[in-house]
């Protein structure tokens, strides 16, 4: 199999960047997309070119380290998926495939490839946490949960941190990946007392690092690898007014 | 050098007590001065990391990934052991204990094996406690499922992300203590060397991968908990930047590695496609629960799984382990695969599978119980193959996974390098030669939380007294100069082959020699082996880019280097242990039926390996049972 892969180049942060062709043969459908890359890669050593600069760790869809942006898609072409989990299968013989880095403000290219989403940590750092000490914990089982709310923690606690959702959002909002913490923590009575503060900071931080608001197009769900519902955006803004009442 | 583990007095269940009523402590306005360096970011480091923080000491953490949330430890499934027995079906932290001990076919220390089941069930406690939605029962207590090597349920979860978790509360307790102002993380920074100073471990030297400048850091005491090394075989179920170059740094400055050679091979991974292939996928072992595995009794039958009758099928774990059939221990599982892909019943494109089969289960629990048991996986597995396992059976193979082997640690988690713990993964201490499924993120998270701030006051309490160390004293100077020429060496070899081609040349030789099945003649010359494509590799080695910019393939080129290098190390070890144990299967040393034959006469010990010179020298801390008596490990 042969493709053309289009890809953006930038040496670091502040260089201009442009879009480079490159055609890749020897591929076959059962590669991952990844590992197109890594062959196109193999072969530009031997041409004695620089190696693009892409991420990626795991390789099965549950890191959040890889994220590009593949035919104007992110994480391309399906729904639900990861850059990793995607397979040639899903290209034609022949296709020109172009790929370029998350697009955000609040992202900014590291190099080619590569963006920084520190400001998700940022964000985690303003109170996605319980302020218990290790060895301070009361027997587990006396604290019961339904099974009806810890699945609802769950399904929110399952985000992965890639950043399709912002990336794929025409404001660049990060209210999916936000609302999804903050939901998984205040929904469980472990996160109750400090339920206020952490809606308050979260999302304080997640304006100050230059994410867009989110106008509720439900773009994020639809790419977000682990199906995390919109809901939790709504729920996140009702969680906010209580804490600002309460406040 | 004779090995002293430091094990406490008393009885197996009053050592840990013992210890701890008899350690030295540290008042809370000098923890303050005292500064602690943990590298890595996983459950170990990042749980090691936050605690630190939270007693007081200053602390500084290294990954190479963007974020700490990334560490591999995220990728584990299944779920983690406790012994809670919250299912009344007679567990105890002795029981636990004695499984694990067994699991690992008699190659670990007793006191520490104890010690992880005597903490499992608070560890438990603490995970709940941070929010971790572990899967509930309808009344809202916490519910269990069984696992490979034991019969009773005592492994929590959180659907299929079991791992994903507990190292995402590992990271929230980590980021309270960066915002908090005690830990300072350093991402996107990966460890190359280790300073030591009148031999007690003093910093690191680390290069940003950002701008490859090479820094350096200065602390009290240096905690590595940086991971397996299973990438050595290339393809593994390891995310792709996990490396060995840590440890084999603090090796080579003087840290004993043992064990090196016991690695597990995890039974349900999915296949080898091609060439290619840069991971092979693991599918979690709680699949075990309600798949049946088979081949076809015929050889190279050419018909499609469904359409082979019940009669011709091969359900080789339930015909020759009766009692814990499909879940027999990993490293049984795996050599009983390769058993049968080796006498031609292998299935798939590349006949190297073998099948798990849903459908009686299906039949059995209907389809709806199955999807909520397992719909994660059966979706993964569907993105992956673009197979739908509800209607044909999975093909599974096994695949390099976990490293019991790693840096000899006494019980404290020290090494032989004063200063110098090894945590999580990368140390050898409580798997023996094969480690039980969910003991893994049970094993990081306790020496990071539990363990290794409870030992290390003992250390740093005797550094109260000494001047701090300045990283202007000249062994950093002399670490930093060293790393520095070794990257220049490689950019300036411009040869013709890329890192990744010789990666493939050692993945080919270790799988073939040092994987689930060894014998003499093959790991001699698989050393052999190894010595040409470690010549090859600094003759013609091809590395385009500078050193001062973000280079990945400059990365990939220097943790090969070192992986080369601990591949000697494995198969050496492979070939000095004239026996068979958990995974360690050397064929020379096997019953009629094919089953491991342990010689406790000469190898009850573990191997420590000292660094000298490029060659290795052995050293044997032998192992003491005083509280059960090793066995003839069954599971017929």
């Amino acid at each position: 199999m042969k493709v053309t892969l289009r890809i953006w180049r930038q040496e670091g942060p502040i260089d201009k960047g442009e879009l480079k062709e490159y055609l890749v043969d020897d591929l076959t459908e059962d590669m991952s997309f990844l590992e197109a890359l890594d062959h196109l890669n193999e072969q530009l050593v031997l041409k004695n070119e620089k190696v693009i600069a892409y991420e990626y760790d795991c390789r099965e869809g549950i890191c959040g380290q890889c994220g590009l942006f593949i035919n104007g898609r992110a994480h391309g072409p399906h729904d639900h998926m990861t850059t990793c989990q995607l397979h040639m299968r899903s290209f034609a013989d022949g296709d020109t495939i172009t790929v370029e880095p998350w697009r955000a403000k609040a992202f900014p290219i590291v190099k080619d490839l590569i963006v920084d989403r520190s400001a998700f940590d940022r964000i985690i750092g303003q109170g996605a946490y319980i302020s218990a000490k290790t060895g301070t914990a009361p027997e587990a089982n006396s604290i019961l949960i339904s099974k009806e709310v810890s699945d609802k923690a769950m399904d929110a606690a399952a985000c992965i941190g890639c950043g399709a959702c912002v990336a794929t959002c025409k404001n660049a909002s990060a209210a999916l990946f936000t609302s999804a913490k903050i939901n998984h923590l205040n929904s469980l009575p472990q996160g109750k007392p400090e339920s206020h503060h952490r809606a308050l900071d979260m999302t304080k931080q997640m304006e100050k690092e230059g994410f867009g608001h989110c106008t509720f197009t439900g773009a994020c769900e639809v790419e977000c690898p682990e199906g995390i519902s919109i809901t939790n955006i709504a729920e996140m803004n009702a969680r906010l007014i209580r804490a600002k009442v309460m406040n | 050098m004779v090995l002293n583990a430091k094990i406490p007095e008393g009885k197996l269940e009053e050592k840990w007590r013992n210890y701890q009523i008899s350690s030295q402590l540290i008042n809370p306005a000098n923890k303050k001065k005292l500064k602690v360096i943990v590298v890595g970011s996983g459950l170990a480091g990042a749980g090691a990391a936050a605690t630190l923080g939270e007693l007081g000491y200053e602390v500084q953490c290294f990954c190479y990934q963007d974020s700490a949330r990334r560490a591999h430890s995220v990728a584990a499934q299944g779920g983690v052991n406790a012994a809670k027995n919250y299912q009344h079906d007679g567990d105890s932290v002795w029981r636990m204990y004695y499984d694990t001990i067994k699991g690992g076919d008699f190659r670990s220390r007793e006191a520490n094996v104890y010690r992880l089941a005597e903490l499992s069930a608070p560890l438990i406690d603490h995970f709940t406690q941070q929010g971790v939605p572990f899967a509930r029962e309808y009344g809202g207590v916490l519910v269990n499922r069984s696992f490979g090597g034991v019969q009773v349920e005592r492994t929590f979860y959180a659907r299929g992300q079991t791992g994903q978790q507990l190292l995402l509360a590992a990271y929230s307790q980590l980021s309270k203590m960066v915002r908090a102002g005690k830990v300072e993380m350093f991402t996107r920074h990966e460890m190359l060397d280790l300073v030591t100073v009148e031999g007690k471990a003093r910093g690191i030297i680390a290069r940003d991968l950002v701008n490859g400048e090479l820094k350096r850091f200065a602390a009290d005491a240096v905690v590595l908990a940086t991971g397996g090394y299973s990438r050595v075989f290339r393809l593994s179920t390891l995310a792709i930047g996990c490396n060995g170059s840590a440890i084999w740094k603090a090796h080579k400055r003087g840290a004993f590695f043992a064990a090196p050679s016991f690695t597990q091979i995890h039974p349900t991974a999915l296949p080898q496609s091609s060439e290619a292939q840069s991971k092979l996928t693991l599918m979690s072992e709680s699949l075990r629960n309600d798949g049946r595995i088979w081949v076809p009794s015929n050889k190279d039958d050419k018909r499609s799984a469904n359409d082979i009758p019940e009669a011709e099928r091969d359900y080789y774990l339930e015909r020759r382990y009766p009692s814990f059939g499909n879940l027999a221990p990993r490293d049984i599982s795996s050599r009983a695969a390769k058993e049968r892909i080796d006498a031609g019943h292998g299935v798939g494109r590349l006949k190297n599978a073998v099948y798990l089969d849903f459908s009686h289960a299906i039949q059995r629990l209907g389809l709806e119980t199955i999807r909520d048991r397992y719909g994660n996986l059966f979706k993964m597995y569907k993105k992956i193959t673009g197979i739908d396992a509800y209607k044909e059976p999975m093909q599974i193979s096994p695949a390099a996974h976990f490293s019991m082997g790693g840096l000899w640690v006494d019980y404290e988690l020290m090494t032989t390098i004063p200063g110098l713990y090894a945590i999580g993964e990368c140390n050898f201490s409580d798997h023996g030669a094969n480690r039980l499924g969910a003991n893994s993120l049970l094993q990081a998270s306790v020496d990071g939380y539990f363990i290794l701030p409870n030992t290390i006051n003992n250390y740093l309490s005797s550094l109260l007294k000494e001047e701090p160390v300045s990283t202007d004293h000249h062994s950093f100077s002399q670490a930093e100069k060293e790393i520095s020429e070794h990257i220049q060496k490689i950019l300036s070899i411009n040869g013709t082959q890329t890192a990744d081609h010789f990666h493939r040349q050692l993945g080919r030789v270790m799988w073939q020699e040092c994987a689930m099945s060894r014998n003499k003649s093959g790991l001699e010359k698989a050393i052999k082996d190894i010595e040409e494509i470690k010549t090859d590799f600094w003759k013609d080695v091809k590395v385009t880019g500078g050193s001062l910019e973000l280079n990945t393939e400059l990365e990939k080129a220097l943790r090969l280097a070192d992986f080369i290098e601990l591949a000697l190390l494995m198969c050496t070890d492979a070939l000095n242990r004239d026996e068979s144990c958990g995974a360690h299967f050397r064929e020379e040393y096997q019953t009629k039926d094919g089953e491991a034959v342990r010689v406790d006469e000469d190898y009850s010990f573990v191997s420590a390996w000292e660094y000298a010179n490029g060659d290795f020298k052995l050293h044997k801390e032998e192992l003491q049972f005083e509280f059960i008596k090793p066995t003839v490990r069954s599971y017929k």
